[in-house]
């Protein structure tokens, strides 16, 4: 499920919510990711999230699907929020469920990875010298590469189950 | 056709959104790039350095020789940094 939102949300809801009903789960993998306090050596007061959102849910909704296709997934959850933010505010919450830990772990860490990559967002960041838009990172870029290599480790999960 | 620009680019283009009717010579994204540059101002700078702008067509990611035609979104915006 892909959820693009101003509003907060709640872990635990969300997390109990996913494997509700479903038994065949046998661990749920979850990342979060929040607003930090700085960035470099600059203090961070506000960051504002701007998205496309006619592409937005869509380019969410391929990443998804990329994962149900690469591992054995009960189920998928992505809540991005857009909007103001500060620091310690939740931005994204990505979850997997699975019936065993390795597909949930990786299908998890591909999500996050690859969201971060190709999602349409940006971050515009209120610091004291005024408003910056943050620079993509060519870490990021080398995460998301990584789960292009079919020889990685980590990727395929469905082969090493 | 519609052009949607975010982020920074948006900033320098002057508008988030407008609608165009380049000439039929423009086909692809590249030469829809090159006479957006030629209208100057705004839109020279934002487009100037084409490493930094990244290019969806009907909110699919695309390259610089992918077709452009009347009716199409074309989107301009800079490598995304959500997550």
């Amino acid at each position: 499920m892909i959820r693009v939102q101003r509003e907060d949300f709640d872990i635990g809801r969300e997390l109990e919510a996913l494997t509700t009903g479903n038994r065949s789960v046998g661990g749920v993998c979850a990342f979060v990711g929040l607003v930090r306090d700085i960035a470099g050596d600059q203090a961070i007061r506000a960051m504002t999230l701007e998205h496309y959102p006619a592409m937005t849910e869509k380019a969410l909704a391929q990443i998804e699907a990329e994962a149900k296709a690469r591992w054995p997934l009960e189920a998928t959850l992505v809540i991005h929020r857009y909007g103001r933010l500060e620091p310690g505010d939740r931005i994204v919450l990505v979850a997997t469920a699975s019936a065993h830990r390795q597909a949930a772990f990786e299908a998890c860490h591909f999500l996050i990875d690859w969201l971060k990559t190709k999602a349409p967002f940006w971050k515009l960041e209120d610091t004291a010298d005024g408003a910056q838009w943050v620079d993509a990172r060519a870490a990021d870029g080398a995460a998301a590469a990584r789960w292009l290599d079919p020889k990685a480790p980590a990727a395929p999960g469905k082969a090493a189950e | 056709m519609k052009i949607l620009y975010f982020a920074w680019l948006r900033e320098r283009v002057g508008t988030g959104a407008e609608e165009v009717a380049p000439p039929t010579t423009v086909a692809t994204v590249g030469q829809l790039v090159d006479w957006l540059k030629a209208r100057g101002g705004g839109h020279a700078r934002a487009l100037a350095d084409p490493s930094l702008v990244r290019v969806a067509v009907n909110q699919e990611y695309v390259t610089l020789n992918h077709p452009v035609q009347p009716g199409d979104e074309i989107a301009f915006f800079p490598p995304v940094t959500g997550g």
